[in-house]
């Protein structure tokens, strides 16, 4: 039973890291780089919420909104002012910029909110689900990450085939040029892909404070790594690989946690990832490009 | 003008430049010289501060660990967010060598020179096995993973238990009571207490030299073959391939190196201190980012470059502690700046075409040739 | 025996057949055109002989050796070397440093010879040096040896990248169209340089072109690509007045 409770949690866990990757491989799908900003812009959205529902008071419903629209405005502010100039620019000016701002935001928070962990109560109110006597235990918070991480990968989906935008994304992520001359505002669509990869985020920080209650400046980045590996265990620019990817990691992680060794759990993920690489260098779902000559 | 005095001048341009060059290169290790016997001198006649005097070991490694990264990003054309790793790695073997071996080598020059080769060959190796699987890939997996096996080191290195005893060398990663020692057994790596009681073998003299060897090593790599080959495969990969490099080895070969040096740096690290851990601030992603700084605003590519970054910025921040404690005590959130202007200011096409208008500071490589007659 | 021979060749990306069936035989010494409209696969061809794509089926012998499976360095060191129709060039690098890449296997000393500036560095770097310079002075490049690659003017960047190419020693030069974007004047020299390599290295050379006059001047044997398919193959003035030529460049 305790096997079974580790994996659950490890489902849960993974959905958590997979709606974080999500954002990572739209962005690496269409803009071709790696955000890695978006760890710490969960990070933003964990301390607006914390901000409001704990310290003013607020509805955490109305919390989440605006920690959603706000971590919207980072991120496509983000992209307007850092990445876009470099849009033509060696793809290691880029990966620089970016670790500069995530540098940033992270410093920016340990002067605002000092490096004091703040401590976040769960804003999921489910009752746990107690199965076989008690003897396994699912919390509210398990059963509403895992629901939220299948919604958002079917409507992701969904969104991405069947409407005007999501076929813009798709376009852009194939052939910038060809796209443009297309009349798709490649633009606007990179602009767009950070708007939802950044919602997404928010998304995430709420789930990931309500399942690891501790709030500091460095929130964001380990889960925002883990969840590149994830990202890259599926198959970079794959949506459905991300959601796989993530869910394996989070069970790995879990698994290893509970019958290896706590501290060792991190290197084992990251073992992981040097194994797919080598192994298979595009990921589970991953598709080979063939680099034009 | 007529052909044969365009010729001339061509003949004396290239000569001019090529005696640059040359003058540059040497004028480094002078400079590295000068500094070390201006130094010496001012710690003799006493007009150097105490604090000062304790940042000079620290400058020389951090001037290697710059230079030795901006092997990496700057020849090679690869981000990697670990280098704290690699100095990690050649910190605890360096220091892990010295204090197994205190008893056999009575030199302590000796000793040091071995401990420094221990730890350079250890960093080496882990730069080869972290670059196999990864170099084959795009830049950005390399800087995660890279950033990954920074933090790995840095954990394994807290639940790593190393003792001695007259059976020999005991391991765990538990804990040191489990390593089972004997009674006149010692604990030389003690988890998360790190290794206590190096001798303080780092020195200024050791520190200059190691820092020149860096600087020599470097140099001359990137001017031989193999250094063309790197640099060349750092510009375009595909035609690199056309004429017959083999680039998995050139880019292995560059990214040994430069984990190597971190390792060196490590050692001399870890020698100039009483108790060696691993924590976040020394050999973490803090660490490796402020590596990355000294390398982008010294100059991506420009070794000598970011070496004097990286004094200026570790002297910086303590002149500017009476002036100004708000910089100095948030450095980190100026680094984040320096990274992200660095980059906008300097990569970006428009502000290279805004520079290209206004600040035409043409050197000789950059003045469009003159047309033929 | 010829020295470069292609049987069969084909390849499909997806449902598009860009190469199906196609044959070539080079002798040694010839200058030779392919030509064909845009999109007809010619580049496509030059990434199967290179390999820089796996032939889906078919085979390619170079010199007798069959070197269809080769991965693109091998092919280099078999013998093969090529210049790319986007310039490919080592922007960073001078100009000499660019040929001295190219170089780079036929004059060896070790890594750490060259570290430690050992005399076999010296020596084997004066040759180098002395080599580079000898091919830059074959296309007027020896002025400009120390100018960074990518300061060159465009015309320049597409000789140097020849140069390069001829400093692996090849058996067989690829060029993929050369002229393009060239004026007529500097078009005409490069054609001039090219017939010069041709006899002064006795160099077999391959030359793509979608200028069929440009071809006409200088290759012996053309063979004219369209629809990824050999549309027809021989002397240069019997292809040239061939129908089916004309229609495929003209149309109807």
């Amino acid at each position: 039973m305790s096997f079974l409770s580790y994996f659950i949690n490890g489902i849960s866990l993974g959905s958590v890291y997979a709606i974080i990757a999500l954002g990572y491989t739209m962005v690496y799908g269409i803009a071709k780089m790696l955000n890695f900003a978006h760890g710490d812009v969960i990070m933003v959205g964990g301390y607006v919420i914390f901000q409001l529902v704990f310290a003013l008071g607020v509805h955490p419903f109305i919390g989440i909104l605006i920690a959603v629209i706000a971590c919207t405005v980072l991120g496509v502010t983000i992209e307007r002012l850092a990445y876009r100039p470099l849009r033509m620019a060696a793809p290691l000016a880029v990966l620089i910029t970016a670790i500069g701002v995530s540098y940033l935001l992270q410093n920016l928070a340990l002067l605002i909110f000092t490096s004091n962990p703040k401590s976040f109560q769960s804003l999921i109110n489910v009752p746990a689900l107690k199965l076989a006597d008690g003897a396994l235990v699912i919390s509210g918070e398990t059963m509403v990450t895992i629901v939220v991480g299948i919604v958002i990968v079917v409507v992701l989906s969904y969104f991405i085939r069947n409407t005007k935008s999501g076929r813009a994304m798709l376009a852009v992520s194939e052939d910038k040029g060809a796209a443009q001359l297309m009349g798709v505002n490649v633009n606007g669509t990179i602009a767009f892909t950070f708007a939802i990869g950044s919602a997404l985020a928010a998304i995430g920080s709420v789930l990931l404070c309500s399942a690891y209650p501790t709030l500091t400046p460095q929130t964001g980045a380990m889960p925002g790594i883990k969840a590149f590996v994830a990202a890259v265990f599926g198959g970079i620019g794959s949506i459905p690989g991300a959601m796989l990817g993530g869910i394996l990691l989070g069970v790995i992680e879990n698994l290893s946690k509970a019958y290896i060794s706590s501290q060792m759990a991190d290197a084992i993920v990251f073992g992981v990832l040097i194994l797919v690489l080598l192994v298979k260098p595009t990921g589970i779902l991953g598709k080979k490009i063939q680099e034009k000559v | 003008m007529d052909e044969l005095a365009y010729a001339t001048e061509k003949e004396g341009m290239m000569k001019k430049l090529r005696i640059n060059k040359i003058i540059r290169n040497y004028t480094t290790y002078a400079v590295i010289l000068a500094v070390y016997v201006i130094v010496n001198w001012m710690i003799q006649r006493g007009s150097i501060s105490s604090l000062f005097q304790g940042l000079l070991i620290p400058l020389c490694i951090y001037a290697v660990l710059a230079a030795s990264l901006n092997l990496t990003v700057g020849i090679l054309g690869e981000l990697s967010l670990g280098h704290a790793g690699f100095m990690c790695v050649g910190a605890f073997s360096g220091a892990f060598f010295t204090q197994v071996t205190q008893q056999i080598f009575t030199n302590g020059y000796l000793r040091f020179f071995l401990a420094i080769l221990f730890g350079v060959f250890f960093a080496g190796v882990a730069g080869l096995l972290i670059g196999i699987p990864v170099l084959r890939l795009r830049g950005d997996y390399l800087a995660i993973v890279t950033l990954a096996f920074g933090e790995i080191i840095k954990n394994l290195v807290n639940v790593l238990y190393i003792g001695k005893d007259s059976r020999g060398l005991h391991i765990s990663l538990k804990s040191s009571i489990d390593l089972g020692l004997e009674a006149d057994g010692k604990v030389i790596i003690n988890g998360a207490m790190g290794i206590t009681g190096t001798p303080k073998d780092s020195t200024f003299f050791i520190s200059i030299l190691l820092l020149f060897v860096t600087v020599l090593v470097i140099q001359n790599f990137i001017h031989s073959r193999a250094g063309r080959a790197v640099m060349a495969i750092r510009d375009n990969r595909i035609a690199a391939e056309s004429i017959g490099l083999n680039i998995t080895k050139y880019k292995l070969l560059a990214f040994s190196i430069s984990a190597a040096f971190a390792g060196a740096a490590g050692v001399l690290y870890a020698h100039n201190l009483a108790t060696l851990t691993a924590t976040g601030k020394n050999f973490g992603y803090n660490m490796s980012i402020m590596i990355l700084v000294f390398v982008v605003l010294g100059g991506i590519g420009n070794i000598q470059g970011s070496m004097i970054a990286a004094i200026i910025l570790t002297l910086l921040p303590e002149l500017l502690r009476n002036v100004s404690p708000f910089v100095s005590e948030n450095r980190m959130l100026f680094y984040a700046l320096v990274l992200i202007f660095m980059m906008l200011f300097g990569q970006s096409p428009k502000a290279i075409q805004f520079r290209k208008k206004y600040f035409t500071l043409s050197t000789y490589l950059k003045e469009k040739p003159k047309k033929e007659v | 025996m010829a020295l470069l021979e292609v049987k069969n060749l084909g390849i499909s990306f997806g449902g598009l057949r860009a190469v199906n069936n196609f044959n070539i035989q080079i002798q040694e010494g010839e200058l030779y055109g392919l030509i064909g409209p845009n999109g007809a696969g010619k580049t496509t061809l030059f990434n199967l002989l290179t390999g820089v794509y796996k032939p889906g089926e078919g085979s390619i012998f170079l010199d007798g050796k069959n070197i269809t499976s080769y991965k693109t360095i091998d092919v280099n060191k078999a013998g093969i070397a090529r210049t790319f129709q986007n310039i490919r060039l080592f922007k960073q690098l001078s100009v000499l440093d660019n040929v001295k890449v190219g170089l780079h296997n036929q004059y060896h000393y070790s890594t750490l010879e060259g570290i430690f500036r050992l005399p076999r560095y010296f020596q084997i770097e004066k040759q180098m040096n002395e080599k580079a310079m000898e091919l830059l002075k074959v296309f007027n490049l020896d002025g400009y040896s120390h100018y960074k690659a990518s300061n060159l003017p465009y015309g320049q960047q597409r000789k140097l990248e020849i140069a390069r190419a001829l400093a692996t020693n090849p058996k067989l030069l690829l060029l993929d169209e050369p002229a393009a974007g060239m004026n007529p004047n500097e078009t005409a020299e490069l054609m001039e340089t090219i017939q010069f390599v041709q006899k002064e290295f006795h160099m077999t050379i391959l030359l793509i072109e979608h200028d069929m006059k440009l071809v006409a001047g200088i290759c012996e044997k053309l063979t004219v690509l369209n629809f990824g398919e050999v549309l027809i193959s021989g002397k240069t003035s019997d292809v040239l007045n061939d129908p089916k030529v004309i229609t495929a460049y003209l149309g109807e």
